[in-house]
């Protein structure tokens, strides 16, 4: 499942969607929208995404982490529009015989998405506004 | 021969819209769609991203062909 969607992905249920019997481990990461940021208070959090491109991208990297590690299967659902604080931006669901290459996988695929997808996140601040790029983030974190 | 480009977050703010209907020369490539661009964009010259045409990145070199969707994408920020 390679996904944007308009709503929340607090409830999705990705883990019915990767597991399989040969599995032993299940990694789910869940980016979430955090109030400080660079010294500033957000308010909010938008993200705006080219669906149909962002949806093909995710699917190349979920191919990706099938050809580097032993994983049965991957999900990512990415959700656009307004989000507040503490709500999921982004969900990733990875299953594997053994948990090592579940984490690994996982890891990429978050840094891969960040690095790819054609998804944008604008911080909403009480005073101002600002699109996020990848400079922004690489020396942030 | 004309283009579609598909705009977003910073360039769709600057530019006022998402979706433009580009006419270009027969031969043209990505990069003589920028330039056309910039001309009423200079964002896109200030921060140059990467360019998509039907769902794929390309370099600049990449020849253009009628009906094509050009996307201009701003450095991608996904995730949290």
């Amino acid at each position: 499942m390679f996904k944007i969607v308009e709503g929340p992905i607090e409830d999705v249920a990705l883990e019915d969607n990767v597991r399989t019997d040969a599995d032993g481990a299940i990694i789910v990461f869940r980016g979430v929208a955090r109030r400080f940021s660079r010294g500033r208070d957000v308010v909010h959090l938008e993200y705006e995404a080219y669906p149909e491109m962002a949806e093909k991208v995710m699917a190349q990297i979920g191919d990706e982490m099938k050809a580097r590690w032993p994983i049965s299967g991957v999900a990512i659902v990415h959700r656009t529009g307004v989000l507040e604080i503490g709500q999921a931006s982004v969900a990733i669901a990875v299953a594997a015989p053994h948990r090592g290459e579940a984490f690994e996988a996982a890891q990429y695929a978050i840094d891969r998405l960040k690095e790819i997808v054609p998804i944008w996140k604008k911080e909403v601040w009480s005073d101002g506004s600002q699109w996020i790029g990848w400079e922004h983030e690489k020396s942030d974190h | 021969m004309c283009v579609r480009v598909r705009l977003f977050a910073s360039y769709r703010e600057a530019a006022g819209t998402n979706c433009l209907e580009t006419p270009l020369p027969q031969g043209a490539t990505v990069s003589d769609l920028i330039d056309q661009l910039a001309l009423s964009l200079p964002a896109l010259k200030k921060a140059p991203g990467m360019v998509a045409v039907n769902h794929t990145y390309v370099q600049p070199d990449f020849e253009l062909h009628d009906g094509d969707e050009a996307a201009l994408i701003p450095p991608v920020s996904g995730g949290s």
